[in-house]
């Protein structure tokens, strides 16, 4: 799966058109894509709260991903608990930096993101939960590009909601 | 009393494998408890493991993380007997850390 920013530059371009040469200059600096939120330490507080893939991938990269079969994701066909989905995610990608889960179903998109310094094997397992059936993608930050992987997970009983 | 963290680093060659499991409600905001009342958000927003002083797997989580997390990883360079650190902050500010032998 990839996303279009296609929109975002369409609105990005209309700005630019907009303003002066100096002032389009530094805004450019300003709309340049944030410094990776995944590669320091400080916990990505805006990409937790988007609702959206897209955004929360956004939010967190400033990038868009690519899909990669180099990025295998391992989670279950039906999830009987929706409480408990045990999802786990290993790649062959080199120089891996961060990977993050994303749940397409949950109030909020991003569960969980995961910083792999150098000498960190590039594999992750963990628990998650999800509201309702939908996809789960799994995102590889490699050598400054994104890869992803996406998976439907079938959930018989929710774990979201009360 | 006793810790929330549980902690198994086992090294196997050049190669440790790590697993943590931490008791923590991981509550996510939106479930709603026998009386209706909304049980506010509660959960663990950083977990980080360092070994000889250098962070080698920091998690950055969100509420849609299962109750009771569990995470699984392997990093290299490390021996046995040597130490690693394990500490997570939720987002009420409260914290918890470990040090572990590895096996």
């Amino acid at each position: 799966m990839s996303f279009s920013i296609e929109q975002f530059s369409a609105t990005r371009r209309l700005v630019l058109q907009g303003a002066g040469t100096v002032v389009l200059m530094s805004l450019g600096n300003l709309v340049a894509p944030p410094a990776l939120a995944a590669a320091n330490d400080k916990y990505p507080e805006e990409a937790f709260k988007q609702k959206a893939d897209k955004d929360a991938i956004q939010a967190l990269y400033g990038r868009t991903a690519e899909a990669s079969d180099k990025v295998k994701l391992d989670a279950p066909e039906i999830a009987e608990n929706g409480a408990v989905v045990p999802i786990a995610v290993t790649t062959t990608l080199e120089n891996v930096t961060s990977i993050s889960f994303l749940v397409s179903g949950n109030p909020s998109a991003l569960a969980a993101s995961y910083a792999i310094p150098s000498g960190t094997l590039p594999s992750v397992s963990n628990r998650l939960k999800m509201q309702q059936t939908s996809n789960v993608t799994a995102i590889v930050e490699a050598g400054g590009k994104l890869y992803s992987a996406t998976k439907e997970v079938k959930v018989t009983v929710g774990g979201c909601g009360g | 009393m006793a810790s929330t963290i549980r902690v198994r680093a086992i090294a196997n060659g050049d190669t440790t494998e790590v697993q943590a499991l931490i008791q923590h409600p991981m509550d996510s905001g939106f479930v709603k408890d026998a009386q209706g009342q909304t049980i506010p958000p509660h959960f663990i927003q950083q977990l980080t493991f360092e070994y000889g002083g250098k962070a080698v797997f920091i998690a950055d989580w969100g509420p849609a993380v299962s109750k009771d997390p569990y995470v699984k990883f392997a990093f290299k360079g490390a021996k046995k007997g040597d130490d690693l650190k394990v500490s997570w902050v939720d987002n009420k500010g409260q914290s918890d850390a470990v040090t572990a032998k590895i096996q």
